[in-house]
Formats: C-alpha cells, sequence, structure tokens
C-alpha cells in the first residue's frame, strides 16, 4: 500500500495519529511524520486516518 | 424486541438522504459493513461532498480553491448511485418510500437520514435575500458570495454570534484586511457556553488584540437599509454601521421531509442508542441532524454539530443498519463517540476532546497560561471529561496527551 500525504494541505491536527499511530506521527514539534509504504494489514487502519483527516490531505494509491 | 425480520427484496436499496460528509461516510460504511444491495445517495447540492471547515477560514481568506474541498470517496464506494440536484421532499416510512422534488418515488429497503442543518436567519425588519447584504455560511455558495463582498475596499463587517463559526469568519476577515469588524452578542463573552468563562476571557483578549471589535450584552433589534444593510439595531439602541452582515446565530436541523411520521423532530431527529429512528429499525440518522444519546456520558439524546460525528456516526449507524437488514438480531454495542473539535481563528487554535459543556462549573488550568498556549480540563463530580487547548500546535499536542485517558474513563452513566 502506498499513502500519500499533501504537506502543503496538512495542518498538523494529528487525528491521523489516533487512527493509525503505526503509520503517522507528530514529532517534537507537533510536525507530521509518516511511513509512505505500510504493510497492508494496516489498510483499514489508513482507510479510517484519511477518513478523520480535517483537511482530507492523505491520499492512499493501490 | 419482537420484530419480524424484514427479507429484503434480493438484494435490496438503501437510500441515504443528503449529500455532503454523513451521506458520504455512510455510504462507504454500508460497503465496509457488507452491504452488497444498491445505494442511492440524494442531496439538494449541485456538488459531490465537500468539506464544510474551510469555508470559515481557508476559502474565505482565498489561500483553499474550492476544487480542493471535494472528498474523495472511497474505492469501495464507487457504484454507488448519486443523485445530486435533487431534493428528498417526503417520506412515508412504514411503506418504505421517499418522494423526490422531481416528482418520482423511490423504494427503500434501508434508509439513512443525513440531511444536516442549514443557518438560522434572523426574523427582523430591514433589507433581506440576495444583494441586501446578509449573509451566513453554510454551503460553497455561501462562502463565495461572502469572500467577493469582504474582499471590496473599505467594507464594514458585523457578524451576529459569537460562537465558533462567527469568531472564526471576524478572524478571517481581519486577515483579509478588513478595517471594520465587529462581533455581536447577547453574552457577555464570546464562546462563553461551549467553553466556560476562563477560554472565553482569552479568546476575547485574543480577538481584541488583533483588531476584532465586540458589542457583547445585547442582540439585534433590526437592520437599516433599503435595498441593501447600512447598519445593525442593538437592542440597547446602539446603531452598528455596516456594509456586510454575516448572520451565525446557530442552525436549524432539515427535517420537514419527515413529517407526517410521527416522528420526534423537535430539535434534528431523534434517535435511540444505535442510531435508528422512531421505532423504524430500518432507518438511522447521521451526522449534524442525529439527535442521539452517548452511552459515554449522561445518555440525553443530543445534536453534535462537531467534523468528528458524521464519520463516527456513519461507522456505526452502518453495521446497525446493515445487521437489521441481513436479519441478526445480536445488538452492537451502544454508541459512545468521544467528541472532538477544532477552530481555527487568526494565527491560533481551539482543539478539544470529550465534552468540555459538561464540566463547565470546574475548570482547571492544566498546563500554560491563559495569556500564552493553555491547555484546560474540565471536570464533573472531580472527574475528567473534557480538554480544551487554545494557542499553537504546542498547545493542541498537549491536548492529544489526555485524549486517551478521556477514552479510558468508564460511561459516566455505567
Ligand atoms: C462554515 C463551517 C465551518 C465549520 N468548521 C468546523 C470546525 O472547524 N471544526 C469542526 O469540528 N466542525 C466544523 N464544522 C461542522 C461540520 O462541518 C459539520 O458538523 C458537518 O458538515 C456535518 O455534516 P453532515 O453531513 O451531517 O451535514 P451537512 O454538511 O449539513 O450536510 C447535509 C446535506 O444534506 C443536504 N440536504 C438537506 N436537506 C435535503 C433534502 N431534503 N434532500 C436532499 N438533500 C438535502 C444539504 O444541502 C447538505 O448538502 C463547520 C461547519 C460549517 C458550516
Amino acid at each position: 500500500m502506498k499513502v500519500v500525504v499533501d504537506m502543503n494541505k496538512c495542518q498538523d491536527h494529528g487525528q491521523c495519529v489516533f487512527s493509525a499511530p503505526d503509520v503517522f506521527q507528530l514529532d517534537d514539534t507537533g510536525r507530521l511524520a509518516y511511513v509512505s509504504d505500510p504493510d497492508d494489514a494496516l489498510r483499514d487502519e489508513v482507510e479510517e486516518a484519511a477518513d478523520v483527516c480535517p483537511l482530507q490531505a492523505i491520499r492512499i494509491e493501490a | 424486541m419482537a420484530e419480524t425480520a424484514h427479507v429484503p427484496r434480493s438484494p435490496g436499496r438503501v437510500v441515504v438522504a443528503g449529500a455532503s460528509m454523513g451521506g458520504l461516510r455512510a455510504a462507504e460504511q454500508l460497503r465496509a459493513a457488507g452491504w452488497t444491495g444498491a445505494i442511492t445517495v440524494i442531496g439538494d447540492e449541485p456538488h459531490m461532498p465537500y468539506n464544510r471547515p474551510p469555508l470559515s477560514k481557508d476559502v474565505l481568506a482565498g489561500t483553499a480553491s474550492f476544487e480542493s474541498l471535494a472528498f474523495t470517496p472511497r474505492a469501495s464506494a464507487a457504484d454507488v448511485e448519486w443523485r445530486l440536484g435533487t431534493t428528498v421532499t417526503s417520506a412515508r416510512l412504514d411503506e418504505r418510500v421517499v418522494g423526490l422534488d422531481d416528482g418520482t418515488e423511490l423504494a427503500f429497503d434501508g434508509l439513512v437520514v443525513a440531511t444536516g442543518m442549514r443557518p438560522r436567519k434572523l426574523r427582523c425588519d430591514g433589507p433581506s435575500g440576495p444583494g441586501s447584504g446578509r449573509h451566513t455560511v453554510r454551503t460553497l455558495a455561501d462562502a463565495r458570495g461572502l469572500r467577493d463582498e469582504l474582499t471590496r475596499p473599505g467594507v464594514r463587517v458585523v457578524v451576529i454570534g459569537a460562537g465558533f463559526i462567527g469568531c472564526e469568519v471576524a478572524a478571517t476577515a481581519k486577515g483579509l484586511g478588513v478595517g471594520e469588524v465587529t462581533v455581536v452578542d447577547p453574552e457577555p463573552l464570546p464562546m462563553l457556553r461551549p467553553l466556560g468563562e476562563l477560554l472565553a476571557r482569552s479568546l476575547h483578549r485574543r480577538h481584541e488584540e488583533r483588531g476584532v471589535r465586540f458589542a457583547l450584552g445585547a442582540g439585534v433589534a433590526g437592520f437599516e437599509g433599503e435595498d441593501r444593510v447600512t447598519g445593525v439595531v442593538l437592542t440597547d439602541g446602539t446603531v452598528l454601521a455596516a456594509d456586510v452582515v454575516v448572520e451565525s446565530v446557530g442552525s436549524v436541523a432539515n427535517t420537514e421531509w419527515l413529517d407526517g411520521n410521527g416522528l420526534d423532530l423537535s430539535d434534528g431527529v431523534l434517535t435511540d442508542e444505535q442510531l435508528r429512528v422512531g421505532g423504524h429499525p430500518n432507518v438511522v440518522a447521521v451526522g449534524d441532524v442525529a439527535r442521539f444519546p452517548n452511552a459515554r456520558y449522561d445518555g440525553v439524546p443530543r445534536r453534535v454539530e462537531h467534523w468528528s460525528i458524521p464519520t463516527d456516526s456513519a461507522k456505526h449507524a452502518a453495521k446497525s443498519l446493515v445487521a437489521h437488514l441481513a436479519g441478526s438480531v445480536a445488538q452492537p454495542a451502544p454508541f459512545a463517540p468521544l467528541p472532538t473539535f477544532w477552530s481555527d481563528q487568526h494565527e491560533f487554535r481551539l482543539q478539544s476532546f470529550g465534552a468540555p459543556a459538561l464540566g463547565i462549573a470546574d475548570v482547571r488550568v492544566l498546563d500554560g497560561h491563559p495569556e500564552g498556549d493553555v491547555l484546560v480540563g474540565y471536570h464533573r463530580d472531580d472527574r475528567l471529561v473534557g480538554v480544551v487547548a487554545l494557542g499553537g500546535p504546542a498547545a493542541t499536542t498537549g491536548a492529544a496527551r489526555y485524549r486517551a485517558q478521556l477514552l479510558a474513563r468508564p460511561a459516566l452513566i455505567s
């Protein structure tokens, strides 16, 4: 699975972190860091993370 | 419940009324819950579902294009039928049909109510209607129209209502360079009821420091002007000169189409703890329009106009609806979402988790200071029921640390 976050849209709400903590994290300064090729077993979590992003900045490709 | 399982006309149809966030999430979650029948979503706006929060922020400021707001539906929802520009005008729940404004009727096995809210408008003397300078902000068209007027040089803006949307619009207008922005509210401080005095004071000060004026403690008696508004008359006799007026005085649920079914529509549509409507297990409600009990708190049915609710409620409602349509008698656990809310105003953000309004009588600073980044806790019977952060990213990440704690607490009514 390939995950793309539009960092121009991202406003560091961190909601994705609650849904998929293995894929999305906020660093010490509150900025988003993420795994772009997570295991397919995490698909449900990542879909949920995409749903809850207030800026709808998360895209799942394939 | 003595309920004969309804055998769907194979494989049946679910109609979703309302094509915004709640409607889209419901369609997606019906698929996720295993529904393989037809799904028809009916929406009166001409657009596919789009994100509303930027309408009072980035879209008004001109930093987000209208096009960038559209939600990307999940791949699993690719076969959903969208009927846009179509209004649901009636429903006969016992007969399982809805009526549409094109005169046709549509039969359903399951129905999702996702028709949301529309802005309340002040009914008092003075100009009204298109071109009058009076605005509300709910739709793309609203935001477009307001932006056009805010960007005219020298406009004087009066915002009526110091709630979340009113405060956001005032902040955005200031950011756009509008010289005169005044917020009117009968309460003594902005957002006093949802946030309590400590944060309301802090917000008030932050707005004033950035040039927003307030006329607090007075309501609106009427508008001056012939075809266009020239002033807002307050109940204390003050007249505020205005070229543009934004009314953000609450909202009204879009439920008229459900009239005649014996439902409780007194404030949105009343549901049970499975989001089922009025004793009809094949009818569920999601999003802003649903008035549901939250098992996490006191079980009192409330509508919750937070962005997180359409997604949370769609997930739960889809499960309960699909289980019913499949003839299952198993009941999911009651709906018990953790409400979350944010609001962006000027360069600071409010981030809320839990139900602060339930703990407004016992507010404590958990971290920071009301002058800067601050994190406050709301307590009921000495228990933390909500946290709200105000400030920059450090404050909002601080709030997130309490989220697990708020989630872990057993429900208040258990
Ligand atoms: C300007 C603005 C800013 C916001 N900012 C924030 C924020 O910062 N943070 C936050 O947490 N929340 C925010 N919200 C709240 C959030 O956007 C809402 O909670 C959310 O949009 C609710 O979605 P919904 O699908 O339930 O209802 P709606 O979005 O109201 O959708 C209902 C849809 O149904 C349609 N409809 C109504 N009646 C009919 C009918 N009879 N037939 C067919 N279609 C019909 C409507 O036209 C609409 O498209 C904001 C809301 C607004 C308006």
